[in-house]
C-alpha cells in the first residue's frame, strides 16, 4: 500500500505541471487574439466558382484605395496563377486581400505580414497585412494545386512613400 | 498460430509500402537540395506524383496495414485467446488488400496524383477512392472482431479487470472507428458518386471538414499503437516496470474523448468557418495535450524504474544504464526523445492564431516527420525487431546493424526535421517543387541542403532496416526469440476505480463533444452547401 501512495504522490505532482502549461498557452492565445487583435479569417460569404468573372468584386480584380493608407486587394487564383499577379501601394499601408479560387483549392501566403488563407473556390477569403517597409513581398500558392502549382505567385511591391 | 500468420501478412504489406515510401522520399528531399529531380520514367512521372506515393504509402497504408497486424497480435496474446473469429479475420485482410490495390492501381498510373489529403475539386480516378474506402471498411471489421473477441473473454472473466494490453488496443480501434466517419462521409456522398460522374459538382470547404474530421484523429489512431508499446512492452524490454496503470488508462481513456472534436485546428486559415469554432477547437486541443503530458510522465518514469533496477543512478545519468545495446529499446526510446519536440511543435500548430505563422509552410512536414515519421514509424521498427524474428521462426540477422539503422534515423531526422522547421519559419511552402519554383528566396538556400542531406541519411538508414529483414528470412539461422512479456506495473490495475473499466459513460461522452465541436458547422454545410464546383485532373 505505501508503495501505491507513493506513485500517488509522484502522479499529483506531475498532474498540477501538466494542467498549468496548456491552460497558460491558452491565455497567452486569448491575449494575442482579443488584445493584440491576431484574428484568423473567418466566415465572408459565398461565390459560385463557375462564374466567378461575373461577380462582385471578383469581376475587376485589381487595387482599391477604401481610405488614406487602406487598400483592398481583390485577387482572382486559378491554375497556375493569381490575377493581379503585382500590387503597389505606399509604405506603411493596410492592405486587405480578398481572394476566391475559380477552381481547385489554391492557398494564399505573405511571409512576414501574417497573411495566410486558405483560397478555395466557392468560399471569399478575407485576410489583412501591414506594410511597413518599402521592398518586394512574394504571395506564394501555399497548397499542392497540380503540376505547375509551384510557378504560382505575385508579388506586394511596398513602395516608399514621397 | 492462426493469429501468427494473420499478423505476418499485414506486416508484409505495410512494410513493401514502407519501403516505397522511403524510396520516394529521397527524391522529395535531394530535388529540395537542388539536385535536379531524376529522369521522368513511367513509375515516376513527376516530383507530385512521387509526392502522392510517398503520403499515400507512408501515412495511410503502412500505418493502416501495420496497426491492423500488430494490435490483433496484442489484443489475442493480452486476452490469452484467440480472436473471436479467424475467418472474419481473413476475409477483413483479403478486403483491404484488394482496396489498396483498387487504390494502387490510379495512384501508380499517375491518375491520383491528389496527394494524400485529396481535396477536391482536384479529381481522382474513382477506383482511388473506392480502394481506400474498402481499407476504411476493413478497419470496421477489425474493430468488430476485436470487440467480439473482448466480448468472448468478458463472458469467462465478469470480474477481472481487462488487461491494459488489450484496453489500449480496443480504444485505439474504437476511437478510429468513431473518427474514420468523417471521411466515410465525404467519400460516400461526396467523392465517390462524384468521380463515378453521378453528381456534377463538389464542394471544397465541406469536404475539408469532413476529411480533417478524420484527418486528426487519425494521428492518434497511428501514434496509440506505439503507445501500446511504450506502455505495456517496452518497461519490460528496459528491465522495469510500468509506473502507473491506472494513469495509463486514464490517458487513454482521455484519447478517446478528445482525439476527435479538434480536427478544425487543421483549418485555422480556412475562410467559412467562423472564429468561434476554430477556438473551440485550439481550446480542445490544448486539452488532448495532456494525456500526452501523463504518458510522458508515465512512460519515462516506467523506463527510470529499469534503469535503476539495472544500477542507474541519478537524476538523469540512470538514462545511460537502459539496455541501449537493444535495437528494439533504442529505436523506441529514441523515438520517445525526438517525439518531445514533435509535440511542443504541435502545440505551436494548434495555438490558433500563431498558426498564421507556419500554416501549409514547410514546418508542417518537418512536425509531421517527427511525430508519425519517428515517434511512430521508429517505434514500428523497434516493434518489428522483435516482431519479425518471431514470425519468421528465426534471430534477428544482426544487432548491430539494427542499432547502426536506429541511430542513423535519430541523426537523420534530426537534421531534416530542423532543415525544414527553419525553412518554414522563413515563409517556404510545403509541398511544393521548390527547386523548381519561381520564387526560391535567398535566405532558403542555406538550410535546402540540409533537407537532402538528412533525407539521404534517412533513405540509407531504411535501407539497412530493410536489408536486416531480408538477411533475416533468408540467411539467419538459430532459435526464435522470444515475444516480451507484457510489463508488471508498479501501481497495478487493482488501484484503478473500476468506471475505468467501463464503455458507456465515455462513449457517451465522446458523442456529446463530438455533437458540440462539430455539430452547427456540419449541420450549416449540409443544408446550404450549393455542390457547384465541377472536378479537374491538374496534373
Amino acid at each position: 500500500m505505501r508503495q501505491g501512495t507513493t506513485v500517488y504522490l509522484y502522479e499529483l505532482a506531475w498532474i498540477l505541471p501538466s494542467v498549468a502549461i496548456p491552460v497558460g498557452m491558452l491565455v497567452a492565445l486569448l491575449v494575442t487574439a482579443f488584445g493584440a487583435g491576431v484574428h484568423l479569417p473567418g466566415r465572408e460569404g459565398r461565390v459560385d466558382p463557375t462564374r466567378v468573372s461575373e461577380t462582385a468584386p471578383f469581376d475587376r480584380p485589381g487595387v482599391v484605395e477604401l481610405a488614406p493608407g487602406r487598400y483592398e486587394a481583390r485577387i482572382v487564383a486559378e491554375v497556375w496563377a493569381f490575377t493581379p499577379n503585382e500590387i503597389r501601394v505606399p509604405a506603411g499601408s493596410t492592405v486587405t486581400f480578398v481572394v476566391t479560387s475559380k477552381d481547385v483549392v489554391h492557398g494564399f501566403l505573405i511571409h512576414g505580414a501574417n497573411v495566410n488563407v486558405m483560397v478555395l473556390p466557392g468560399q471569399v477569403a478575407r485576410a489583412t497585412g501591414r506594410f511597413n517597409k518599402p521592398g518586394e513581398y512574394p504571395f506564394l500558392c501555399h497548397e499542392y494545386c497540380g503540376i505547375a502549382h509551384h510557378t504560382m505567385w505575385g508579388r506586394v511591391i511596398v513602395e516608399a512613400s514621397r | 498460430m492462426n493469429d501468427n500468420r494473420l499478423t505476418a501478412a499485414y506486416v508484409t504489406v505495410a512494410l513493401v509500402a514502407l519501403f516505397g515510401g522511403v524510396v520516394t522520399g529521397l527524391l522529395q528531399a535531394i530535388e529540395h537540395a537542388g539536385l535536379i529531380f531524376p529522369p521522368l520514367t513511367p513509375v515516376i512521372q513527376s516530383y507530385y506524383h512521387s509526392l502522392s506515393l510517398h503520403g499515400v504509402l507512408n501515412v495511410l497504408v503502412f500505418t493502416t496495414f501495420f496497426i491492423c497486424g500488430f494490435l490483433q497480435f496484442i489484443m489475442a496474446r493480452a486476452l490469452g485467446i484467440p480472436l473471436a473469429s479467424p475467418r472474419l479475420a481473413w476475409f477483413t485482410f483479403w478486403l483491404m488488400a484488394g482496396g489498396l490495390i483498387l487504390a494502387a492501381i490510379p495512384l501508380v498510373g499517375n491518375a491520383a496524383t491528389v496527394l494524400f489529403t485529396f481535396y477536391p475539386p482536384m479529381k481522382a480516378h474513382w477506383a482511388f477512392y473506392v480502394g481506400l474506402t474498402l481499407v476504411v471498411v476493413g478497419t470496421w471489421l477489425v474493430t468488430l472482431n476485436l470487440t467480439l473477441t473482448y466480448r468472448a473473454w468478458r463472458a469467462r472473466n465478469p470480474q477481472t479487470r481487462t488487461p491494459l494490453a488489450a484496453f489500449m488496443s480496443l480504444v485505439t480501434f474504437v476511437m478510429w472507428t468513431i473518427a474514420s466517419l468523417g471521411i466515410a462521409a465525404e467519400m460516400l456522398f461526396m467523392l465517390i458518386p462524384w468521380s463515378l460522374g453521378l453528381i456534377s459538382g463538389t464542394d471544397a470547404l465541406l469536404a475539408r471538414v469532413l476529411f480533417w474530421f478524420t484527418g486528426h484523429p487519425i494521428v492518434y489512431f497511428w501514434l496509440l499503437p506505439a503507445y501500446v508499446s511504450w506502455y505495456t512492452l517496452v518497461p519490460r524490454q528496459a528491465g522495469g516496470k510500468l509506473f502507473s496503470d491506472p494513469l495509463a488508462r486514464t490517458s487513454f481513456i482521455l484519447f478517446l474523448i478528445l482525439s476527435i472534436p479538434i480536427g478544425i485546428h487543421h483549418q485555422f486559415t480556412d475562410p467559412g468557418i467562423e472564429e468561434g469554432w476554430k477556438l473551440l477547437h485550439a481550446f480542445l486541443t490544448f486539452a488532448v495535450f495532456f494525456p500526452s503530458l501523463l504518458t510522458f510522465f508515465n512512460v519515462v518514469a516506467s523506463l527510470e524504474s529499469g534503469a535503476r533496477a539495472r544500477g542507474g543512478k541519478g537524476w538523469v545519468a540512470w538514462f545511460g544504464k537502459l539496455p541501449w545495446g537493444d535495437p528494439s529499446l533504442a529505436a523506441q526510446v529514441l523515438a520517445m526523445l525526438l517525439f518531445t519536440f514533435g509535440g511542443v511543435g504541435g502545440l505551436i500548430n494548434a495555438s490558433f492564431n500563431l498558426n498564421l505563422v507556419v500554416h501549409n509552410t514547410a514546418w508542417i512536414p518537418g512536425h509531421l516527420h517527427l511525430t508519425v515519421g519517428t515517434a511512430v514509424t521508429l517505434s514500428f521498427m523497434g516493434i518489428t525487431y522483435w516482431l519479425v524474428p518471431y514470425l519468421a521462426g528465426r534471430p534477428l540477422w544482426s544487432r548491430r546493424l539494427g542499432l547502426t539503422q536506429v541511430w542513423l534515423w535519430f541523426g537523420g531526422m534530426i537534421i531534416f526535421s530542423n532543415a525544414l522547421h527553419r525553412l518554414g519559419l522563413m515563409g517556404m511552402p510545403r509541398r511544393t517543387m521548390i527547386g523548381a519554383s519561381a520564387y526560391l528566396q535567398p535566405e532558403w538556400k542555406a538550410a535546402l541542403p540540409l533537407v537532402g542531406i538528412g533525407g539521404t541519411i534517412l533513405f540509407v538508414s531504411g535501407m539497412l532496416y530493410f536489408l536486416n529483414l531480408v538477411l533475416t528470412l533468408a540467411a539467419s539461422r538459430g532459435p526464435a526469440p522470444a515475444v516480451p512479456e507484457f510489463a508488471e506495473a508498479l501501481s497495478g490495475p487493482e488501484h484503478a476505480p473500476a468506471i475505468l473499466d467501463r464503455w458507456r459513460p465515455w462513449l457517451a461522452l465522446t458523442f456529446v463533444l463530438i455533437l458540440i465541436a462539430y455539430g452547427p458547422t456540419l449541420v450549416r454545410l449540409a443544408a446550404t452547401t450549393p455542390f457547384n464546383a465541377p472536378g479537374l485532373r491538374v496534373w
